[in-house]
């Protein structure tokens, strides 16, 4: 099936894939591998992941970042991911959108992570039009004050990902397994997460944020579905993806 | 479309200041990779660290993953990453040899890339498997013209 833009302007090529509930280790390893073995420009929707699971960034030090003996006593998976940034903590509330391009995918964007950024607060302005005072605010996506979606990004010599968790709805409880981190954005003002995030339920459709966010990427690239099946033979490409999940004897290092 | 176009968008959204400096220093005596790594060469072994250029365009660096001594490295290959902001960005190596020494300093002091890039902030030392090619990179005055033609066409 072939999404197409009325427009006469020749747009780049993007895969468009759509999952739901599925494992976000899953989905960062595809990510990763598309990144590093794929010549084509992406996109991954995820709708929600069906596990509550942590996800740190590449340099993430689980004692100082996680309530390490409650997550230890709920079982609660912690992976790290390929990419930089910060924690989160994602369940079936959560919508993973993600950017995978070619450094020219763009035209006049330099493949650096603040013109990254800058370029996916332009697309998202595009989704939620001007709803909630949405805007891109030291790096993250908040209505006002308030976070509701995390960014993080992965820089090749050629390519780019730029993947996004949004907080479509989360419980409160699963924020108390995340400490306040040292490197915290400035509008944070110390607050915790209670005070400093909010739901996206509250200001929009969870299909007219999906649908939106696909209408928004088709107008810079030329969108084609491609369903998760048609990429598992990419299974059989040689590549080691880096995120992985914790050992429980790594978390009880970092619990002492 | 212009650079000048992409940075005030991007610093009316971002509501800062986003405009780089208008030239970044690079060193006479070294050679360099146009995904913007220097390397100085000392007979057979060469030093390895990422340019002004390239730090100032991707922000404090907050971490560096460094490779294991002993590991191999291949010319335009990862080698490891730096992290700023909330990127992750691959460093290529210039030179095809062998890590014999990494900055283990970077570890507790990974701003030490921004703030000294050819000099406290180098990154691994190799020892090259063939000289030949510090052929294909390029001297200072090249390297500049390469950032400067980059910088005006994004």
């Amino acid at each position: 099936m072939t999404i197409s833009q009325t427009r006469n302007i020749k747009l780049p090529l993007m895969n468009l894939v759509r999952m739901k509930g599925s494992s976000i280790l899953q989905q960062l390893h595809l990510e990763e591998q598309l990144l590093r073995t794929s010549a084509e420009n992406w996109c991954i929707i995820n709708d929600g992941t069906n596990d509550p699971t942590i996800v740190m960034g590449i340099s993430g030090k689980a004692s100082e970042l996680l309530e390490v003996n409650c997550v230890l006593r709920d079982h609660i998976p912690v992976i790290r991911r390929f990419s930089g940034g910060g924690t989160v903590i994602v369940d079936c509330g959560t919508v993973f959108v993600t950017f995978i391009c070619n450094k020219d995918a763009v035209t006049g964007l330099q493949p650096y992570p603040q013109p990254i950024m800058a370029w996916s607060g332009i697309l998202y302005d595009k989704v939620f039009q001007g709803a909630g005072n949405f805007r891109l605010r030291e790096n993250d996506y908040v209505f006002g004050d308030r976070k509701f979606g995390g960014n993080a990004q992965s820089i090749t010599k050629n390519r780019w990902v730029h993947h996004t968790s949004f907080l479509w709805d989360y419980e409160a409880r699963n924020m108390t397994y995340l400490k306040v981190p040292a490197r915290a954005p400035k509008y944070r003002l110390d607050r915790d997460h209670s005070e400093f995030i909010c739901r996206m339920k509250d200001y929009m459709p969870r299909s007219a944020f999906i649908d939106g966010t696909i209408k928004a990427a088709g107008s810079h690239f030329s969108l084609r579905s491609i369903h998760l099946e048609e990429i598992e033979s990419l299974a059989s490409t040689k590549f080691t993806p880096s995120s992985r999940l914790l050992t429980r004897q790594e978390l009880e290092v970092a619990a002492y | 479309m212009a650079s000048w176009l992409w940075a005030s968008r991007a610093a009316s959204y971002l509501r800062i200041s986003v405009f780089h400096r208008g030239f970044a220093t690079v060193v006479r005596d070294l050679r360099y990779a146009d995904s913007h790594e220097w390397v100085k060469v000392e007979g057979n072994s060469a030093t390895i660290g990422i340019t002004d250029h390239a730090q100032d365009h991707l922000g404090d660096v907050v971490f560096v993953e460094l490779p294991e001594v002993g590991a191999p490295t291949t010319q335009g290959s990862s080698f490891g990453a730096v992290e700023s902001v909330k990127a992750t960005s691959d460093v290529n190596s210039p030179v095809s040899g062998k890590v014999i020494e990494v900055n283990e300093e970077l570890n507790s002091s990974p701003g030490l890339v921004n703030a000294s890039p050819y000099e406290n902030g180098w990154i691994i030392k190799v020892e090259m498997s063939d000289a030949g090619e510090l052929n294909s990179l390029m001297d200072a005055d090249q390297y500049s013209k390469f950032c400067e033609e980059e910088d005006s066409n994004h």
